[in-house]
């Protein structure tokens, strides 16, 4: 791979032992993938909760986080991904103070970094929506889908060491989707059908993310009725990544890269109604399975899913745990217009800065007896299966019929 | 002997067991990392045990995770022997190069169902053309 003077520089070590590591750990996965040389980027975002890192991940951000000022800060604005915790609710989670202390340590070394402790996935609603053609590294694959695709930014999918190092050098490999060659479509989903309900969207997002197999596909939507919002696109963005492990769509006529495709080919072509959408929420189950536990998240909410839900137990009371997960700056917005008081009055807790699945899910289950989990969420649903849930995929109102029920 | 080379390729030589399935791959998803199993009830290998296997899959699956919990998985001395797959994505690749361990992809053929599970196997990353070997 090229490198102009300062990455030679940072790579020599003459920028300290983490600059010094992000270069070296960069040529590693470009090389891997054919990267010819590193771009610039404007901002990084990175995952790091605890459940991920464990003491090894912990150590390895800490031992960067000891080194003098110049040598560790960030290059870009750098945000953070939603927390293992949160901490003025972890009683109610039955949080171990060992996982509250991991949480404190992790926080503490990323804010040592520069990283500007965000804790969201929904970075694009509430933080700082990315510009077309701009030059990211994204972690979080919801964020990297909704922003390659709605907004025409460039991200591959950077896991949470990838993320720390382009936030150190301010650059990133140049392969996959910052290169044009790869985000073209690489198949047709002929939409019989437009979704109207969130899950409905995340559950097209689901059958999507399956028929489309891997990251390098790249689907091209055809049909779509009107243009969708971006509570939708959040929703079926993020369960095409979960399922699929999507980085980018197109949607004819809507986004932005779908308006200049110019002749696409004779690509293959899936049609996708009705049927296939509810088949695909049908698989995880149905009401009459019950709920021990009922989880709005992944993405977190936005302020208007706030206002839904809200809405949805005005005069209501929850008998069963009923969560809901948002970003610190959805949550100050929404404490300030009396949506969280609204959801907490009806016997829900308002979760912020963490995003549930990625919060130590086993252990809060084994903890509190958690079995039978209801969502809206196609991609919470796909995840907790692994951790010993058992996840049914329902609307919001049905996810609140059901946690009032008794 | 036969031989499958790669397209990419990292890590050190190894040797050992396949474990195989025309599956995907996510450990955050698919594995029980504290019994060093996979546990997601959906997935073909579900129930067993992926320590010092060589892991040979279909493609990279779910999310970003991955990358962070191989080099846990490491330091706890739990890792698979390696990680084949028909296709990788970056996270993949991210994580490996942080945890060192040796990652394959991009093959002529499937290589699920090129080699059988259980087969002993020796994989050469370094090799100018990388691959894996049936003994």
């Amino acid at each position: 791979m090229e490198l102009n003077e300062e990455e030679k520089a940072m790579l020599a070590g003459a920028q300290g032992p983490a600059r010094q590591w992000a270069v070296e750990h960069q040529l590693q996965v470009g090389r891997y993938f054919g990267a010819r040389d590193l771009v610039p980027i404007a901002q990084a975002h990175i995952m790091a909760d605890t459940e991920s890192l464990g003491e090894a991940g912990i150590l390895w951000l800490e031992r960067w986080a000891a080194l003098p000022v110049p040598e560790r800060r960030v290059r870009v604005p750098t945000t953070s991904d939603p927390r293992g915790t949160d901490f003025a609710a972890a009683a109610r989670l039955k949080h171990e103070p060992w996982m509250i202390e991991r949480e404190k340590r992790a926080a503490a070394a990323l804010a040592a970094l520069g990283v500007l402790m965000t804790d969201t996935c929904i970075t694009y609603q509430t933080v700082m929506p990315p510009v077309f053609g701009e030059h990211l590294a994204y972690g979080d694959t919801g964020v990297v889908i909704y922003s390659n695709s709605i907004f025409g930014a460039r991200s591959n999918f950077e896991g949470g060491p990838s993320a720390v190092a382009a936030a150190l050098t301010g650059r990133t490999p140049r392969y996959g989707y910052h290169l044009d060659e790869c985000r073209r479509p690489s198949l047709l989903i002929d939409l019989g059908w437009t979704p109207r309900d969130l899950n409905e969207w995340g559950a097209l997002g689901g059958v999507v993310g399956r028929l489309a197999g891997d990251y390098w596909a790249v689907p091209l939507l055809l049909g779509v009725d009107r243009v969708p919002g971006s509570d939708e696109m959040k929703h079926f963005g993020a369960a095409a990544a979960s399922h699929g492990s999507l980085a980018l769509f197109h949607i004819e006529g809507i986004t932005p890269e779908a308006r200049h495709l110019g002749d696409i080919g004779n690509l293959p072509a899936h049609p996708v109604g009705e049927a296939e959408i509810r088949a695909f929420q049908r698989s995880y189950g149905g009401p009459e399975d019950g709920a021990d536990v009922v989880v709005f998240a992944a993405p977190q909410l936005s302020l208007v899913e706030m206002q839904s839900l809200a809405g949805l137990l005005d005069g209501r009371r929850a008998t069963v745990p009923l969560f809901a997960a948002t970003s610190p700056q959805v949550k100050a917005d929404a404490d300030r217009l009396g949506l969280s008081h609204r959801i907490e009055a009806a016997g829900g807790t308002v979760l912020s800065g963490m995003c549930f699945y990625n919060s130590y899910a086993r252990e809060m289950a084994e903890a509190s007896g958690w079995r039978r989990l209801a969502s809206n969420s196609a991609k919470l649903v796909n995840i907790l299966g692994g951790y010993g849930y058992r996840a049914i995929l329902l609307s919001m109102a049905e996810c609140v019929d059901l946690a009032c029920k008794r | 002997m036969t031989v499958f080379y790669a397209e990419a390729a990292m890590g050190p030589r190894v040797a050992g067991e396949a474990l195989v399935a025309k599956d995907g791959f996510s450990a955050r998803y698919d594995l029980d990392r504290s019994a060093g199993v996979f546990c997601r009830p959906e997935h073909k290998l579900c129930g067993q045990s992926y320590q010092g296997r060589v892991l040979v899959l279909d493609v990279a699956k779910g999310g970003v995770a991955t990358a962070w919990m191989l080099y846990e998985m490491g330091a706890r001395g739990m890792l698979p022997l390696a990680l084949v797959l028909n296709r990788a994505n970056p996270i993949m690749a991210q994580g490996a190069a942080l945890a060192g361990l040796t990652l394959l992809s991009g093959f002529a053929c499937d290589i699920t169902a090129a080699i059988p599970s259980g087969a002993m196997v020796e994989i050469d990353p370094t090799a100018a053309r990388p691959f894996i070997r049936i003994r």
